[in-house]
Parts: C-alpha cells; sequence; structure tokens
C-alpha cells in the first residue's frame, strides 16, 4: 500500500501538469478563454428556458434554476465518463515508451471536468443570487451529492477507459447511450409529470437520486432522506469497485492493445 | 554503496500476440469466439534471458534488429510487463526510449519542459531550476515560446535530450537515442553521458554505433532472435559481435 503511495506521490506534479494542458489546449485560441466554461451553461440555460417556458410548459417554479442545476449534474457526467473513455487510447503514444501509472490519464481528465464543473456550479449561484432565490444553509451540503458524482463519474469512466482499449464499438455507442440517458435524468422535465412507468425507469437511473439530492440541497432547504443517502453512496461505491477492479485486471494488456 | 546490482533480470520472456485477429470491434469478436475462431500466432520477443548490471556500471546491448533490445529495455522500464520471469530495479530512472515521447504537439516548447519533467516524476519548481539549463544545452533559447509541432525533428530530439539528462538520475535508459541530430550535437549528448557515468549513473545503452557502446559501456548483453547469446566484457563480446 505504501508504495501506492509513493508513487501517487512522486506523480502527482505530472497529475497537475496533465490537467493543466487539458484546460490549455481546450482554451488556446479563444478570446473569452476559460470564462467559456462559466458562460456555456449560462447560455444554455437560457436557450432552454426561453424554449421551455414558451413552448412546453412545466409546471415548475424557477424553471432555468431547475434546468441549470440538472445540467451542472449531468453535463459533469457525461463530460467526465465520455473524456475519461479515451483517455487511455489516446495518450497511446506515450504509455508504450515511458512508466506512467495508468488511472492517472483517467484521474486527469475527471479532474479536468472537474473545473467545469465548478464553473457551471459558480453559474448556478449566479442565477440563485440574480433571480433572488432563498439562500439557505442547506446549500453548503450540496457538495455533498457533488462529490459522490464526481466519484461515481471517476468508476465509471476507469470502467469505460479500460473496456475501450479492447472493443473501439464502445466510442459510438457511449455517444448514443448518454443521449438516451439524458432523457432518462429529469435536467428539463419535473420528475411529478412522468407515467408511471417511466418514472420507476428513470428512478434507476443513478443520476436521477443525485440531481435531485443536489436540488434539494441547493435551492428547496429539504434534507435528502437517509434512503436517498444511502442509495446514492452505494451506487458510488459500487460504480468504484467495478471500475477499478476491471481497470486493474486489463492494465498490464492495454499496451498490447493500443 | 558496494557492488550491489542495479538491474536484475531473471528469466524473463517476453510474449507477443501477433494477432492477425486483432478484433477491434465488439461485433467481430463476439463472433468469433462463438465460431472460436480467437487464435493468435504467438511470438516469442525474448525467451528466458538473464543478467544482472552492478551499480556504476553501464550495459550495452547488442544485436540485429528485431533482437529484442527496445522490448529489454522497455521491461526494465516497467513500460511492459514481461509473460514470464522477474524484473528488480533499484534505483530512480530517466528512460530514454523514443525521443520526444512524452511530448504534446500543441504545447510549446516551454510548456513541454513541465510536462516532461512531471513524466519523470520533478515538480515545477525542480523543473523551474533546470529550465536555464535545458535551453542552454538545446540551443533552442528563441523557439522556447513556438508550439512543438513546428519544430524540425532535430529540434525535438535536442530538447528531449536536454529534458531526460536533468540531474542525476541512477539509470538512464537509452534506445539508439544518439542517432539523432547533427554530429556536432551527438558529441555533445556522449559528452553528457559520459559525465553522467562519472556520477555513478548506470548507462543501459542501445546503438548501432559499436565504437559508442564500447566507449560507454562496461558489460554487454548480446541477443540473438530474443534469446541470450552472450554477457560478458565490452570489450570481448565486442570483438566477437564485430567480426560475427
Ligand atoms: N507490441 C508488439 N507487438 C508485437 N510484436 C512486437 C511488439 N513490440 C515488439 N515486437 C516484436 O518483437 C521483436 C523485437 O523487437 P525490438 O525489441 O523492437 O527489437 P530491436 O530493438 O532489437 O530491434 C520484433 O520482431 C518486433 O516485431
Ligand atoms: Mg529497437
Amino acid at each position: 500500500m505504501s508504495t501506492y503511495i509513493k508513487n501517487f506521490l512522486k506523480f502527482q506534479p505530472l497529475l497537475s501538469e496533465l490537467v493543466a494542458r487539458d484546460v490549455k489546449i481546450k482554451y488556446r485560441r479563444s478570446v473569452l478563454g476559460v470564462l467559456w466554461t462559466l458562460l456555456n451553461p449560462l447560455c444554455m440555460m437560457v436557450i432552454l428556458s426561453v424554449v421551455f417556458s414558451n413552448i412546453f410548459k412545466f409546471d415548475v417554479e424557477n424553471f432555468p434554476l431547475y434546468v441549470l442545476s440538472g445540467q451542472v449534474i449531468f453535463n459533469f457526467f457525461n463530460d467526465a465518463t465520455t473524456s475519461s473513455m479515451t483517455s487511455i487510447i489516446s495518450n497511446a503514444a506515450l504509455l508504450k515508451k515511458i512508466y506512467v501509472p495508468k488511472y492517472l490519464f483517467v484521474l486527469a481528465r475527471v479532474f479536468s471536468s472537474f473545473i467545469n464543473l465548478m464553473a457551471s456550479f459558480t453559474a448556478l449561484l449566479l442565477v440563485m443570487v440574480a433571480v433572488r432565490a432563498e439562500l439557505h444553509w442547506t446549500l453548503v451540503l450540496s457538495a455533498i451529492p457533488l462529490l459522490l458524482v464526481v466519484a461515481f463519474s471517476l468508476g465509471v469512466g476507469m470502467l469505460l477507459a479500460a473496456l475501450t482499449v479492447r472493443f473501439r464499438d464502445i466510442m459510438h455507442l457511449y455517444s448514443v447511450f448518454t443521449t438516451g440517458l439524458m432523457y432518462l435524468t429529469p435536467v428539463i422535465y419535473p420528475m411529478s409529470m412522468l407515467p408511471s412507468g417511466i418514472k420507476s425507469v428513470v428512478l434507476l437511473n443513478p443520476l436521477t437520486n443525485y440531481v435531485t439530492m443536489f436540488r434539494d440541497l441547493a435551492f428547496n432547504s429539504t434534507i435528502p432522506s437517509f434512503g436517498s443517502m444511502i442509495l446514492g453512496i452505494v451506487e458510488c461505491l459500487a460504480a468504484i469497485v467495478l471500475g477499478v477492479y476491471v481497470f486493474y485486471k486489463n492494465q498490464d494488456e492495454f499496451i498490447l492493445n493500443i | 554503496m558496494g557492488n550491489d546490482a542495479i538491474v536484475t533480470v531473471d528469466h524473463v520472456s517476453m510474449k507477443f500476440n501477433l494477432s492477425s485477429e486483432k478484433f477491434d470491434s465488439f461485433k467481430e469478436y463476439v463472433i468469433k469466439s462463438i465460431k472460436r475462431q480467437v487464435s493468435y500466432d504467438e511470438f516469442w520477443a525474448l525467451q528466458d534471458v538473464s543478467f544482472e548490471v552492478k551499480r556504476g556500471q553501464s550495459l550495452g546491448l547488442v544485436g540485429l534488429n528485431g533482437s529484442g533490445k527496445s522490448t529489454m529495455l522497455k521491461i526494465i522500464a516497467g513500460v511492459l510487463k514481461p509473460t514470464k520471469g522477474r524484473v528488480a530495479v533499484g534505483g530512480n530512472m530517466a528512460p530514454l526510449i523514443e525521443l520526444g515521447a512524452g511530448f504534446d504537439m500543441d504545447l510549446t516548447a516551454r510548456e513541454n519542459v513541465f510536462l516532461n519533467g512531471a513524466l519523470l516524476g520533478y515538480n515545477r519548481a525542480q523543473m523551474e531550476a533546470q529550465y536555464e539549463d535545458i535551453v542552454h544545452f538545446s540551443e533552442l533559447g528563441e523557439f522556447m515560446n513556438v508550439p512543438v509541432k513546428n519544430f524540425s525533428s532535430g529540434m525535438v530530439s535536442r530538447l528531449a535530450f536536454a529534458i531526460a539528462t536533468i540531474g542525476v538520475p541512477d539509470i538512464l535508459i537509452c534506445d539508439e537515442v544518439l542517432s539523432v541530430g547533427d554530429f556536432r550535437f551527438q558529441e555533445k549528448c556522449e559528452e553528457r553521458i559520459g559525465n553522467m557515468k562519472e556520477k555513478g549513473t548506470t548507462i543501459l545503452f542501445v546503438s548501432h554505433s559499436l565504437t559508442q557502446v564500447e566507449k560507454i559501456c562496461d558489460k554487454i548483453v548480446w541477443l540473438e532472435k530474443g534469446h541470450l547469446k552472450k554477457f560478458g566484457d565490452a570489450e570481448e563480446i565486442c570483438r566477437i559481435y564485430a567480426g560475427s
């Protein structure tokens, strides 16, 4: 165990360099640069709010907040897992020539997405202030569901990264999958409008629980039930254990397949 | 430190699956698994190779193309895991398996210095301290803010060599890296390797120039088609190898 920790500490500078590289390359040559991580969710929110408060009307109090908070979680999950998925194959040239702990590449991608998450969370706070939403002390606790989603995404990301080395099809399948997943997550619609059959499917989606907990804490000033807390933690641990297990089982073969 | 071993290679074999059937897609895999057609051409790039390098000694690897030299170095560097056998390494390593492997072509030379330093386990402050030396050695002063994709391959090699040879690692792995760059720069690199050797770095060295190998190495491992043909003192083996 201590060699693992030593190894992690040795490569900790690499982790920060990899994250810095991702961020730098993403915003190179864009005038507004990192500001886009803040502007992007705001623009999306405006579009969705205009569309959904004029065309389809949902009975949701403070719809912009509702959409934005759903997006904060879902977009992070989508971003983190999609970029983790290719983290091993896109660093093939490096992995073939230099020894680097391979999980570092997945971790770096999740961290870069985490920076985006912080920005979109800031955007959410700005909107809350702008629409004069009541700022309740439970807002502080909304960090808990956020951290659970981060850990959950890391587990899924490690699983995807390992499997994608074997089966490149996953890259194509996954983008279809996440499109479907978005409709199975209450990002734009309220749970109350779902027919009971679909509702039970939506409730099976782990993201639903995280989104609901997050909204409850961030602006409904409601503490999530004990049951949903436990469920959230169990799902997150399950993802981590599965992801780490599959990754470690396969990592010595990565280099022969990339 | 005494004369203890810094690299121990113990009955190492390495098998590659030369998969004529490299299934990139899940469908292929399923179909072939069902038909039980998942077969590989096994290829042993190394077979039962053992040798030892003592602290402070330098080792050359010679052999024809495809004899397994690079594979051996990659196993020692931890990039590949041997199919059989064991490798023990007692020190930190600066791997120069291929110059510029750790570069991100979209980043500038300066940014790549820090990225590559981190790959070797150096943090930002340590790299700042070495930065001037790297620029000076690579002679790329005016190009440090240019993206590396605009570099010539010689420039990339110069920068990569300068970064990989900062500090005094316990082990320096050089796989045919001295054959790049112009004549003058090659000399500079040789000199630098010589200096590191004097400071006690163990060099693991592959080159097609026997003169270079003889100059740098104390011991030589001679590989032939993945088998260890001979292991012994540099002079003696160079003589036999040159005559073969
Ligand atoms: N990843 C790989 N997959 C399949 N075969 C490989 C792989 N890497 C090396 N080989 C094979 O192993 C043999 C030894 O290669 P190498 O170690 O690069 O030789 P050398 O460096 O001595 O020229 C070659 O025949 C090469 O084709
Ligand atoms: Mg080679």
